[in-house]
């Protein structure tokens, strides 16, 4: 069993890091599709309604007992809703800059999928190594890598608001950018107490998350530093465009946002990047600050060898699953914030709370020596 | 009367860091979700109607299946949106009812004009005409959303009521035809 999943893992063939390639871009669309169900079924169940428990293929519902099942938890209409972004007629306004409008969904979608190469998810022992369950064994760049290309989606939402000529995208896209680079400032500086913390003279650590990740087996960094953890969470809010952040899409005021102008299936491509990026903002909060795939603080694993991982990668998708229902469930509960207030938290109270948090630290680790 | 000064305390720094604020709205929102939805399945499941509910108007029959309707034409006249046309007609010597001074040959309501106000209701002298329970009337033509007076009986049933006036009528101008032997 360790010798398969060392195979799987880490087969260096073309055709075996293809497959890694696909099997984890799959996981995540597939995950990213029904985050938008959990998204409809929670806001519903927060409303006092059901939400979707009609959708049913023909060839699935006559089966008694699982086809009601399916259809009473909407697990077809993912399926439903992409089919219909698929198939819808793929208008393209007269009144746009084609190529750039054509571009942008395809910018916002890649650097989401991009980062998922730096992404460990569990970890296994072969033959007395441990290895990181990842398509680059956490490399040593894993977490500046996964900021730098994750911040990239920005400019998909920039160009589909500035190629769709009009005033409303434009807008949007001018929120979008500015928002982000505002809390890129404070999320960066609440990351550097964790590198503080994982790469303290003596520890033999570098800015790869697995090792970050190993660094938590006993007390997860959420508990030795809530404050850098919650500066992150805000600002992960904010850097995916998420309630009560949204500034780029806000449709009271601004229609829909940075995608007025656009339908059909590069909308789906739009709305599937958002949730991408949903999904790699929760796996960094998971993979800095708790602790990753470990079980419970103090308590690494469960169980020996591949019993042992197989739980760690289940506790990790059970944290990630947590952080996407967090996110709708923050969604339907917070208001939106004025764009003067979001830029007010950003510059005037988490950039100065995330600097005195990194001077605490640095004061501390100087102090212990 | 004297004038109370409401005292504004300042936020307290709890307040000001907005959080617990968050915490009791997620709290609010997590019991909305664990408590059960209020959604009515439609098409399945169908609302209760309240009494004295006004929904499509229909012509109603006594209690020995007569028609109460004697086409005074009030109803008519009454419609603010001019939905009911009515033909007036006589009742033969002959028919089991012809004590009763007239009835309609043809009554008919169009539920296209009709604004469910319920004054042909108020003004019927003989509770003839009912809004009752029916509250989703569809048609596919034009002509089908006309309800025609069979289709109005057919709809409004039978009143059980005790008034009994024509009969009462038909009794009395025997019993003074009698007297007169």
């Amino acid at each position: 069993m360790e010798k398969l999943l060392h195979d799987l893992v880490l087969s260096p063939e073309w055709y075996f890091t293809a497959a890694r390639g696909l099997t984890l871009i799959l996981i995540v669309m597939t995950l990213a599709g029904y985050s938008v169900l959990l998204e409809r079924k929670a806001s519903a169940w927060i409303q006092g309604r059901i939400g979707p428990n009609r959708t049913m293929h023909p060839l699935i519902g006559w089966i008694p007992f699982v086809g009601t099942f399916l259809a009473k938890g909407g697990f077809i209409q993912p399926a439903a809703d992409g089919g219909k972004f698929l198939f819808k007629e793929d208008a393209l306004p007269g009144h746009v800059r084609k190529f750039y409008y054509v571009l942008a969904p395809i910018i916002a979608l890649a650097p989401a999928l991009a980062v998922l190469v730096m992404l460990p998810f569990g970890e296994f022992l072969y033959e007395g190594k441990r290895y990181a369950i990842s398509l680059t064994q956490g490399a040593d760049v894993g977490v500046l890598f996964m900021f730098a290309v994750s911040s990239l989606g920005v400019y998909g939402i920039a160009l589909a608001g500035w190629s769709a000529n009009s005033k409303f995208p434009f807008l949007g896209a001018v929120r979008g950018a500015a928002q982000l680079i505002s809390y890129e400032l404070a999320m960066g500086l609440s990351v550097l107490t964790v590198f503080l913390a994982t790469s303290a003279p003596g520890q033999d650590h570098g800015l790869s998350l697995v090792a970050m990740v190993n660094a938590q087996s006993g007390a997860w960094n959420i508990l030795t530093q809530p404050i850098a953890a919650l500066v992150f969470l805000i600002c992960v809010f904010a850097e995916t465009n998420r309630h009560p952040f949204d500034m780029p899409e806000s449709e009271t005021d601004l229609v829909g946002g940075f995608h007025t102008e656009y339908g059909a299936f590069k909308f789906g491509i739009f709305f599937v990047a958002e949730y991408s990026h949903m999904i790699i903002g929760s796996t960094l909060f998971i993979l800095m600050f708790l602790g990753g795939w470990h079980v419970l603080p103090w308590m690494p694993t469960v169980g020996e060898g591949w019993v042992g991982s197989l739980i760690g990668v289940a506790t990790f998708f059970l944290k990630l699953c947590f952080f996407l229902f967090f996110f709708v469930w923050v969604r339907w509960t917070l208001p939106r914030f004025r764009y003067d207030q979001v830029m007010r938290i950003g510059w005037r109270v988490l950039l100065p709370i995330a600097v005195l948090n990194l001077l605490a630290y640095f004061a501390w680790y100087a102090l212990r020596g | 009367m004297a004038i109370k000064v409401v005292e504004r305390r300042p936020l307290t720094l709890a307040e000001r860091t907005y959080l617990p604020q968050i915490l009791a709205g997620l709290k609010v929102t997590w019991d909305n979700m664990v408590r059960p939805s209020v959604t009515l399945q439609y098409p399945e499941e169908r609302p209760t109607i309240p009494k004295n509910y006004r929904g499509v108007p229909t012509l109603v029959m006594d209690p020995n299946g007569r028609e109460k309707c004697v086409s005074c034409q009030l109803c008519e006249f009454v419609c603010p949106p001019k939905a009911i046309r009515i033909t007036p007609g006589e009742i033969s010597e002959n028919a089991t009812n012809a004590h009763v001074e007239k009835a309609p040959k043809e009554f008919e309501i169009n539920m296209l004009r009709c604004i469910y106000c319920g004054l042909c209701q108020e003004v019927c002298p003989e509770e003839a005409i009912f809004l009752q329970n029916q509250y989703s009337l569809t048609g596919l033509t034009r002509e089908s959303m006309v309800n025609n007076k069979v289709k109005l009986y057919e709809l409004g049933g039978t009143l059980p009521d005790g008034h009994h006036k024509w009969d009462k009528k038909k009794e009395e101008a025997e019993k003074q035809a009698g007297g007169q032997h």
